[in-house]
C-alpha cells in the first residue's frame, strides 16, 4: 500500500511538472513569435473570382450568370492603400497598433563574404509598437537607426556571417539596385531563422531598393487579447477585405506539436500512476482474501455489503487522499526546482532557465487522473469483498 | 399471517418449514438438507445432535440467513424472511440473530470490549458511552469483567470463545444460534461457555440453539433434536 501511495506520488508530481515545463516552453514559444511576426498580419488584398456560365436555352437566348467560387479566391499581392486599412482597423477594441512593412529579397556583400537574406522596410516607431523589436537589440542601438537613413538592423547570426558589426557597412543588391547601408544596430530573436536572414531597413530606403513606389507587403497588428486574434482576424478580413492570418494559424504546425507534446507527455507519466493503481488493485485483493473470516463475522453481525466495500474503498480514499496532496506538493516543488535550473538554449527561442509555466489545471488533471486509477483500483477488490456470502467463508474455514 | 405462539401457548421465536439445501456443484451435488420442520421457542435451549456430516451446521447457517435455502421458509418472530434479500437478511441478522461459531472468529486488531461492541455500532441504537457499559457489564456476564482491554491473542480459547458469546448477545437478539461452540474446549471450559449460554439465554427470554458432540452438555438442555442424513428424527 506505501509502494502504491510512493507510486501515485511520483506520478501525480511528475505529471504537474512535466506539463508545467512543456507549458512553460509553449509560452516562450509564443512570446516570441508575438514579438517577432505579431499577432496577426494582414497580407494579400482579395478579388473575388467571377466564373463566368453562359446558359443557353432552347430558344437560342443567352443568360449571364456569375458565380463566386471561395476556393479559387483569387489575391493580388500586397496591401495598395495601407493608410486606409490601418485606419479602419485601428476602430477595432482588440487592435492596439499597426505597422506597414515592405518586404524583399536582398544579397549582401560584406569585405570577407556574401549572404542572402530578406529586407523589411518599416517605419521603426510603427514597428516598435507592433514587435518587441526594442528588446532584441545586442549591440548598437535604435537611436542611431533612428537617425541614420541609410542604417540597417541586421539578425546577429548573418552578423556573424558576414563578419560584420555595428558601425560597419555592407553592400545591399535587390532587383538591378546595390547601394551601400551601415550597420546601426543587431538584433537577437531567438529564432535562429529570423536572426539569420531578416534585415530591417527605413520604409523609404526600402521603397527606393526594392523600386516600390506605393503599397506595402503587409501590415503586422498587435492586439491586447492574444487568445482573440482568430475572431479578430476574421473580423479584419472582411472589413479590410485582404487575406489576414491570426499567430495561432501562423504556427498551427508549433501548436499541434506543443499539443502532442502534452498528451503524450501526460499518457507516458500516467503509466506511473496506472502501475501503482495495479498494485494497490492486488494488494487490496490480498487483503480481501487474508480477511474473508473477519468480512464474513461482520456480515454475521450484521453489516452490509455496503458496509464492507467500504472499508476497503476507503483504503483506497486514504491513499488518493495522501497521494493527491503529497502528489501536488511534489510536483509544485519539482516544477520550482527546475524553473532555477539553468539552461540555455536558442534555436527556436532563446532561454537562459529551464521554462515553466503551471496553471491549476496541471493540478486538476492529474488529480482526477489519480481519482479515475484509484478509483477503479480499488472498486473492483471492494466489490468483491462485499459480495462473499458468510456461510461459503464459515464452511470453507471451519470443516 | 402466522400464529407466533404454539398449541401450549409458548412464543415462537424461530420457525422453519421443509427447508432443502444443496451443496457442490455438478456431480458433487448434495442433497443435504431433505425437508427440515424446527420451531424455536422463547426462553428455550434445544441442542441438535447427529453424526458428522449430517447438516447440521448447513441447517445452522440457514436458520442464520448466513447461506440460502433452496426451498422452504424460514420465519422469525412469526414473519417470513423472504429468501432473495441480501438487505433484508443483512437487517435481520443484525436485529435478531446471534452467532456462536465453532470458532470464536473475534477480529484480531480489536479488543474483547471491541469485539463486543462491533453489532452495536452496526445497530447503531446505543451512545458510545451506552455502548461500553453493555460491552463491560456482558463480558462481565461471562466472567471477563476484567479483561475487557485485551487483544483476542492475549486471551486463553475458551475465553475467546466466551467474548464470542458475549459479542453474539450484544444486540439482545431473539434467537441465539451456537455451532458447537465448545467444540475446541476442555470439560471445564466446555461447562463454563455452556452455562454462560443457557444462563443468559433463560433469563432474558431468548431461543438458544446449540449444536454439539457432547453428550452431557445436550442432556443439561431442554429439548435434544436429532438430525440424521439431512432430516430430524423422532
Ligand atoms: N461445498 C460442498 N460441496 C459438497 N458437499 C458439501 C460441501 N460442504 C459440505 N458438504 C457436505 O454437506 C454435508 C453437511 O455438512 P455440515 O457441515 O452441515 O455437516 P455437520 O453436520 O455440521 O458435520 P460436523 O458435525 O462434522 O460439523 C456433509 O456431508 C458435507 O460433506
Ligand atoms: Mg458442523
Amino acid at each position: 500500500m506505501l509502494m502504491s501511495l510512493a507510486g501515485i506520488v511520483f506520478g501525480v508530481g511528475f505529471f504537474i511538472s512535466t506539463q508545467a515545463q512543456l507549458t512553460g516552453y509553449q509560452e516562450l514559444f509564443i512570446e516570441t513569435i508575438l514579438g517577432t511576426d505579431g499577432a496577426i498580419r494582414i497580407e494579400d488584398r482579395i478579388q473575388d473570382s467571377y466564373v463566368f456560365v453562359a446558359a443557353s436555352t432552347s430558344k437560342g437566348d443567352r443568360t449571364n450568370f456569375f458565380i463566386t467560387d471561395e476556393k479559387n479566391r483569387r489575391f493580388v499581392e500586397g496591401v495598395e492603400h495601407p493608410d486606409k486599412v490601418i485606419e479602419s482597423i485601428m476602430q477595432l477594441q482588440n487592435v492596439e497598433a499597426a505597422s506597414p512593412v515592405i518586404k524583399g529579397t536582398i544579397q549582401l556583400e560584406s569585405p570577407l563574404r556574401k549572404d542572402n537574406g530578406q529586407v523589411y522596410g518599416i517605419n521603426l516607431d510603427d514597428h516598435i509598437a507592433v514587435s518587441a523589436l526594442e528588446d532584441q537589440i545586442q549591440h548598437g542601438s535604435l537611436v542611431d537607426f533612428r537617425t541614420a537613413p541609410m542604417g540597417i538592423i541586421m539578425g546577429h547570426k548573418m552578423a556573424g556571417r558576414l563578419d560584420v558589426t555595428v558601425g560597419e557597412s555592407v553592400i545591399i543588391r535587390a532587383i538591378d539596385q546595390q547601394r551601400r547601408f551601415t550597420i546601426s544596430a543587431i538584433f537577437e530573436t531567438g529564432v535562429s531563422d529570423l536572426d539569420k536572414t531578416r534585415v530591417f531597413m527605413h520604409m523609404s530606403a526600402a521603397r527606393s531598393l526594392l523600386k516600390k513606389p506605393h503599397g506595402v507587403s503587409f501590415i503586422q497588428v498587435s492586439i491586447f487579447d492574444r487568445d482573440h486574434a482568430v475572431v479578430d482576424a476574421e473580423v479584419i478580413e472582411r472589413v479590410a477585405n485582404h487575406f489576414t492570418t491570426p499567430w495561432q494559424e501562423r504556427e498551427k504546425s508549433w501548436m499541434q506539436l506543443f499539443k502532442t507534446l502534452k498528451l503524450s507527455a501526460a499518457i507516458t507519466v500516467s503509466t506511473i500512476i496506472i502501475v501503482s493503481g495495479l498494485g494497490m488493485f492486488s494488494t487490496l485483493f490480498m487483503i480481501v482474501m487474508d480477511k474473508t473470516r473477519e468480512i464474513a463475522i461482520l456480515r454475521s453481525m450484521g453489516y452490509t455489503r455496503s458496509d464492507i466495500s467500504n472499508i476497503f474503498l476507503w483504503q483506497g480514499a486514504i491513499v488518493l487522499f495522501w497521494g493527491a496532496i503529497l502528489g501536488c506538493f511534489l510536483g509544485g516543488l519539482i516544477t520550482y526546482g527546475i524553473s532555477r535550473l539553468p539552461m540555455p538554449l536558442s534555436g527556436i527561442f532563446a532561454t537562459e532557465y529551464f521554462q515553466v509555466n503551471s496553471t491549476v489545471w496541471h493540478y486538476i488533471q492529474a488529480v482526477v487522473a489519480a481519482i479515475v486509477i484509484v478509483m477503479v483500483a480499488s472498486l473492483a477488490p471492494a466489490r468483491r469483498a462485499g459480495r462473499l456470502v458468510p456461510g461459503d467463508v464459515i464452511r470453507g474455514t471451519v470443516t | 399471517m402466522s400464529e407466533t405462539t404454539d398449541l401450549e401457548g409458548k412464543s415462537i421465536a424461530l420457525e422453519c418449514r421443509d427447508l432443502h439445501k444443496h451443496l457442490g456443484e455438478r456431480e458433487m451435488r448434495v442433497h443435504v438438507l431433505r425437508g427440515v420442520n424446527l420451531k424455536l421457542y422463547q426462553g428455550e435451549v434445544s441442542a441438535i445432535v447427529g453424526p458428522s456430516g449430517c447438516g447440521k451446521s448447513t441447517l445452522l447457517y440457514l436458520l442464520g440467513l448466513l447461506d440460502r435455502q433452496d426451498s422452504g421458509q424460514i420465519l422469525i418472530n412469526g414473519e417470513e424472511v423472504p429468501p432473495d434479500k441480501d438487505g433484508a437478511h443483512t437487517r435481520t441478522r443484525g436485529e435478531h440473530i446471534g452467532f456462536v461459531f465453532q470458532f470464536h472468529f473475534l477480529i484480531p486488531e480489536f479488543s474483547a470490549a471491541e469485539n463486543v461492541m462491533l453489532p452495536m455500532r452496526k445497530l447503531g441504537r446505543l451512545a458510545d458511552q451506552e455502548m461500553e457499559d453493555r460491552a463491560r457489564s456482558l463480558l462481565s456476564d461471562v466472567g471477563l469483567g476484567d479483561k475487557t482491554h485485551r487483544l483476542p491473542s492475549q486471551l486463553s480459547g475458551g475465553e475467546q470463545q466466551r467474548v464470542a458469546i458475549a459479542r453474539s448477545l450484544a444486540n439482545l437478539p431473539s434467537v441465539l444460534l451456537a455451532d458447537e461452540p465448545t467444540g475446541n474446549l476442555d470439560v471445564k471450559n466446555s461447562l463454563m461457555v455452556f452455562q454462560s449460554l443457557t444462563q443468559l439465554a433463560t433469563e432474558k427470554g431468548q431461543a438458544v440453539l446449540i449444536v454439539t458432540h457432547n453428550p452431557e452438555l445436550a442432556g443439561r438442555c431442554d429439548r435434544i433434536l436429532r438430525m440424521q442424513d439431512g432430516q430430524f428424527i423422532d
